[in-house]
C-alpha cells in the first residue's frame, strides 16, 4: 500500500506531499526532511529502492525534481516505479505549457 | 477596497504572490488578502464565494493557516450550481478532515449528491467520500454507493469502485455488501472499472476468509482475463512500452497469488497462465520486468509444480545479470526469500550472487551478503569464505560487524579442518578486529586449546601478526594468551607448517611489554599480557629477573585489576617461588560454554588460596612498595591504593570460588599397594576423569617408614602397545626416612580400546647403602580402571 507521495526539488524544498496514512505535522516534516537527505546523496549509479525504517521508497528523478513514494512490502517495487514515470506522462499530457520541461525528462529516459 | 479585492480573480491572486520578491513580502500580501476573504465570508455574498474560497485553497496550499473557510465548503457543497459544487467539494477534500467537528456535516449533502443523477456531480461526492470518509459516514452511505456500482456509465461506476474499497477498508464489516455486486463487475471491459474491482476483490479476500472461499470460484475467469490482455495484440490505449496495461497485469497476479496459497486446485488452474506469461512478456523494457517480477512472486508464493518454481529461479538468475541495478536488487530480495525453501535452486546462481558483493551500491552489497552467507555449505566454504573475506577487507564499516560475525559462524558450522578454521578467524581478526562479537576471543582460545598439534602453529602465526600490529584488541588478546602458554613453543625452532623463524626470548618480552605500554590497549588486554609474562618465566629458560621488573612495576598501576594481579604475581616470586611451576602450568581444556570464566577461576582459585595465606605480609610488602615509591618520587596519590588493596584480594577471590568449577567426582576406585621392601612402601592411586572416558590417571606414592633414606628413586613404568602412557616428573628422587614427605609420580594413560590394562614397574634406587633394582608386573587391578 502506498503510504506517501512527494514530490521534492534538488534544493529540499517540497513541492507537494500527500499522504495516505495519518501523519502528525511536525512529523512530516521530520519525515521529509529524512527522505530527501537519503535520495539526494544517491549517485545515479545506485538503485532506486532505498529502506527507510519500515517503508520501502521508491524514487525516480526528472531534471530537477525528485518524485517518492513510500510503499510498505506488499508492493511491487518495479510497478512503482512505472507508476512514477505514467503519472509524470499524465501531467505532461494535461497541462500541456508544462510540455517542453517534461520533454527533456522523457528524452533523459 | 473591498469591491476591487473581491473581484480579484485566482489567478491574478497567483500572479502577486509570485511577484513578491521575499518571504515578508509574500506573507504580507497574503495577509491582505485573508482579510478580504474573511470580510467577503461574513457578508455572505453568494455569487464570488467560489472565487474566494479558491482563493483560500491556494494559500493553504502555500502552507498558510485557512481554517475559517470550512463553513464556506459546506454552503458551497449545499448550492445547486454545479462551480460552487466544484470548489466546495475540492475544499471539503483539504480543510475537512476526519477531526474537524465540521466533518460530518456534509453527510447529507453527499447523500442527496449520490442519489440526484447528475454524472459529474456523483463524481465529486463519490471523490469526497473515498478521500476523507470518516468510518460513520461510510456506514449510512454504503448502501446508496452499492446501488451505484452497477450504473450504467463507467466514470461512475469507477468512481464507485474506488470510494467502495475506501469504505472496506474503514469499516471491514461492510464487504457483505460490497461483495454480491463484484461478480458482475469482473465483465467489465472498461479497464479503469476493472482495476478497481480487482482491487476491492483483493481488499475482500485479505480482510475475511469467507470472501477468500467465495472469490476462489472465480480464478478461472481470472485467468481468462489475464489470457486475454496478454495474448491480445497491441492497443493504443492501454499499452505502456509494448506491454497492454502493465497495472492491470500485475494487479491481476497479486489477487491470483492470495487466492492461489494454500489451496492445489486454483494454484493446477494457474500453472499454465504463469508459464504463458513467463515466457511472452517481453523484458527490455521496465514494465515488462514489472511484470515478470509479479509473476515470479506468485509462483513462489502457491502450489506451483517444480518445474515452475525452477522456471521462477532462473527467471530471477537472468535479472541478476541485467545491468540495471534496479532489476538485480529486486532479484537479490526475492531470491533471500526463496533460499530456504528452493535452497539447491539457488545454489546454481551463486557466482553471479557473489559477483554483486563487488557494487558499489550499498543496498545491493548488503543484500548479497546476506544472500551469500545463507548460501554457504559443507562443500563451498572454502571459496566462499576466500570472496567475504575480500570483501571484508573492502566494504563500509557498517557492513563489517556483520560480514565479520557471519563469517565466524560459516566458518564454525563448516570448517574442514582446524587448522583451516584457527587460520581463517585469525584473518577475520586481523582484519576487521574491532568489529567481531564479544565471544570470539573465547572461541578462538577454545578453538586453539583443542588442537594440540596446532599449539605450533598457532602460536607462530599469531605472533608474527603481533609483532606487525598491536592495535586490533581481541587479535592481541587472543595472541597474549597464546605466545604466554605456549611460548616454549615458539622458542623451540621450527614447525613444518609455517616458515622457520627465530625467536629471540627477549624479543617476545619486549613484544608483551610493549602491548602492556601501549595507550591503544584495554584494561583487558594489558590483563592478557601481563598473566602471559607471569606464564613466561616458567616457560622460558633465561633468567626472569625482567618479568619481575615488569611485574614490580604494575604494582603501583592505577588501574585496580592490574595492580591486584602485580602485587599477587609479585609474591609468587617472592614467597611462593616453589609453587610457582605448578600454578603457572598449561590450562588443561576446559568444557565448551563454561571456558573462560572456569579457566579464570580455577586460576585464581589457586592464587586466592596464596593470599589466604598471606594477607599480613601483603601488608608490610604495600609499605616496602611504599618506600619504593618515596626513593622514586611518586605522586603522594599512590599511597591511597596498597592499603585498601589488603582487604579486597581475599574477599573479592572467595566469592570467586563459589564458582561451580568441576563436576562432582564420580566414586573413587581403591587405592592399590603394589610393592613393599624393607619399609619402602609403593602405593598406586587411580583417577578416570569423567569427560575423557579413555583416560586413566595413577598417582604412584612412595613411603619410607624405615630408618634410612631412599635415594636416587627412579619409577619407571610399561604398558601394552595399544595404550598410550605418559610419565610426568616425580616429585622428588628422595624418599625421606620416617615418615617423611612422600614422593609422588603422576601417570597418564590412554586406553582407546578399553582394553584390559597391564602394568610393568621398574624401580632403581638406593638404601642402606646398597643399589636396588625391581621389576614386577601390577597384578589384581581393579576393573573400574580400563572399563
Amino acid at each position: 500500500m502506498i503510504k506517501f507521495f512527494l514530490m521534492v526539488n534538488k534544493q529540499g524544498q517540497t513541492r507537494l506531499s500527500k499522504y495516505y496514512e495519518h501523519v502528525e505535522i511536525n512529523k512530516r516534516t521530520l519525515l521529509e526532511t529524512e527522505v530527501i537527505k537519503s535520495c539526494l546523496s544517491r549517485s545515479s549509479e545506485q538503485c532506486s529502492f532505498i529502506e527507510y525504517k519500515d517503508f520501502k521508497l521508491i524514487y525516480r528523478q526528472y531534471a530537477a525534481l525528485f518524485i517518492v513514494v513510500g510503499v510498505n512490502d506488499t508492493e511491487n517495487e518495479m510497478a512503482i516505479y512505472e507508476f512514477i514515470h505514467n503519472f509524470v506522462e499524465v501531467l505532461d499530457d494535461y497541462f500541456s505549457r508544462v510540455h517542453n520541461v517534461f520533454n527533456v525528462m522523457l528524452i533523459t529516459l | 477596497m473591498v469591491a476591487s479585492s473581491s473581484s480579484l480573480k485566482l489567478q491574478d491572486l497567483i500572479q502577486e504572490i509570485r511577484e513578491a520578491k521575499t518571504q515578508a513580502q509574500e506573507r504580507e500580501v497574503i495577509q491582505k488578502e485573508c482579510a478580504h476573504i474573511r470580510a467577503s465570508f461574513r457578508d455572505g455574498d453568494p455569487l464570488h464565494r467560489h472565487r474566494q474560497l479558491a482563493k483560500l485553497l491556494y494559500v493553504h496550499m502555500l502552507g498558510y493557516p485557512a481554517h475559517f473557510g470550512q463553513m464556506e465548503c459546506l454552503k458551497l457543497i449545499a448550492s445547486p450550481r454545479f462551480t460552487d459544487k466544484r470548489v466546495g467539494y475540492l475544499g471539503a477534500m483539504l480543510l475537512l478532515d476526519e477531526r474537524q467537528d465540521a466533518h460530518l456535516l456534509i453527510t447529507n449533502s453527499i447523500k442527496n449528491d449520490l442519489s440526484q443523477g447528475i454524472q459529474a456531480v456523483q463524481g465529486l461526492a463519490l471523490c469526497t467520500l473515498s478521500a476523507t470518509g470518516s468510518a460513520e459516514m461510510c456506514r449510512d452511505l454504503a448502501t446508496e454507493v452499492e446501488k451505484l456500482l452497477l450504473q450504467p456509465s463507467a466514470y461512475v461506476r469507477k468512481k464507485a469502485v474506488l470510494t467502495a474499497v475506501h469504505m472496506i477498508r474503514k469499516v471491514p464489516e461492510l464487504s457483505n455488501i460490497f461483495l454480491p455486486p463484484c461478480a458482475q463487475l469482473l465483465h467489465e471491459h472498461h479497464h479503469g472499472v476493472l482495476l478497481g474491482t480487482i482491487t476491492l476483490i483483493t481488499e475482500l479476500c485479505e480482510r475475511s476468509p469467507a470472501a477468500l472461499k467465495h472469490f476462489r470460484k472465480m480464478v478461472p475467469q481470472l485467468v481468462h482475463i489475464l489470457r486475454t490482455l496478454v495474448t491480445t495484440g497491441y492497443s493504443t490505449e492501454h499499452s505502456i512500452s509494448g506491454v497492454s496495461d502493465p497495472f492491470l497485469q500485475v494487479q491481476i497476479l497479486r489477487l491470483l497469488r492470495i487466492l492461489g496459497r494454500n489451496h492445489e486446485e486454483s494454484s493446477e488452474t494457474m500453472n499454465d497462465l504463469l508459464a504463458q506469461v513467463a515466457t511472452n512478456t517481453d523484458t527490455s523494457r521496465n514494465a515488462g520486468n514489472a511484470v515478470l517480477f509479479e509473476t515470479v512472486l506468485t509462483i513462489m508464493d502457491i502450489r506451483s509444480a517444480a518445474g515452475l518454481r525452477v522456471l521462477a529461479v532462473n527467471i530471477l538468475g537472468r535479472f541478476l545479470l541485467n545491468n540495471d541495478r534496479n532489476i538485480r536488487y529486486v532479484a537479490l530480495t526475492s531470491l533471500l526469500r526463496l533460499v530456504q525453501s528452493d535452497h539447491s535452486a539457488v545454489q546454481r546462481h551463486r557466482p553471479t550472487v557473489v559477483e554483486c558483493l563487488r557494487e558499489p551500491d550499498g543496498s545491493l552489497s548488503r543484500r548479497a551478503l546476506e544472500l551469500s552467507l545463507a548460501l554457504v555449505n559443507s562443500s563451498n566454504v572454502r571459496a566462499m569464505t576466500q570472496e567475504l573475506q575480500g570483501f571484508l577487507e573492502s566494504c563500509p564499516p557498517d557492513l563489517q560487524a556483520d560480514c565479520a560475525s557471519g563469517i565466524l559462524l560459516a566458518a564454525e558450522r563448516f570448517a574442514p579442518t582446524k587448522r583451516w578454521h584457527i587460520d581463517t578467524t585469525l584473518r577475520v581478526l586481523m582484519t576487521a578486529g574491532t568489529h567481531v562479537r564479544d565471544d570470539a576471543v573465547a572461541n578462538l582460545t577454545q578453538l586453539i586449546g583443542g588442537a594440540q598439534e596446532l599449539h605450533a602453529y598457532s602460536v607462530r602465526r599469531l605472533y608474527s601478526a603481533l609483532a606487525e600490529d598491536i592495535s586490533q584488541q581481541p587479535l592481541v588478546q587472543v595472541a597474549a594468551w597464546c605466545i604466554g602458554e605456549y611460548g616454549d613453543l615458539l622458542l623451540e625452532g621450527s614447525c613444518e607448517e609455517t616458515e622457520p623463524l627465530q625467536v629471540e626470548e627477549e624479543e617476545v618480552l619486549a613484544l608483551l611489554e610493549r602491548v602492556l605500554q601501549s595507550h591503544m590497549s584495554l584494561p583487558a588486554t594489558r590483563g592478557y599480557a601481563l598473566t602471559a609474562l607471569m606464564k613466561l618465566s616458567t616457560r622460558l629458560h633465561g633468567d626472569n629477573n625482567r618479568i619481575r621488573q615488569v611485574v614490580s612495576v604494575y604494582g603501583s598501576c592505577l588501574d585496580v585489576e592490574l595492580q591486584q594481579r602485580a602485587v599477587e604475581y609479585n609474591t609468587l616470586f617472592r614467597k611462593y617461588d616453589h609453587m610457582r611451576a605448578a600454578i603457572l602450568e598449561k590450562i588443561p581444556l576446559v568444557e565448551r560454554g563454561g571456558s573462560q570464566a572456569d579457566e579464570e577461576a580455577k586460576e585464581s582459585k589457586e592464587t586466592a588460596q596464596l593470599s589466604e595465606a598471606a594477607p599480613v605480609p601483603t601488608e608490610p610488602q604495600a609499605s616496602k612498595l611504599l618506600d619504593l615509591l618515596d626513593l622514586l618520587d611518586g605522586p603522594s596519590g599512590d599511597a591511597q591504593h596498597p592499603p585498601p588493596l589488603d582487604p579486597t584480594p581475599g574477599g573479592a577471590l572467595i566469592h570467586l570460588l563459589n564458582l561451580p568449577c568441576a563436576p562432582p567426582p564420580p566414586a573413587p576406585i581403591p587405592n592399590l599397594k603394589v610393592f613393599e621392601r624393607e619399609g619402602l612402601q609403593l602405593n598406586l592411586s587411580f583417577v578416570r576423569p569423567p569427560g575423557t572416558p579413555t583416560l586413566l590417571l595413577i598417582t604412584v606414592t612412595a613411603t619410607n617408614t624405615s630408618g634410612g633414606d631412599v635415594t636416587h628413586f627412579i619409577c619407571q613404568a610399561a604398558v601394552p602397545k595399544s595404550f598410550q602412557l605418559q610419565l610426568q616428573a616425580p616429585s622428588g628422587d628422595t624418599v625421606p626416612a620416617q615418615g617423611g614427605l612422600p614422593t609422588t609420580q603422576l601417570l597418564r594413560i590412554l586406553n582407546p580400546k578399553k582394553a584390559p590394562l597391564r602394568l610393568k614397574l621398574r624401580l632403581t634406587y638406593n638404601h642402606f647403602g646398597q643399589s636396588v633394582q625391581e621389576i614386577f608386573e601390577v597384578n589384581n587391578l581393579p576393573v573400574e580402571t580400563w572399563q
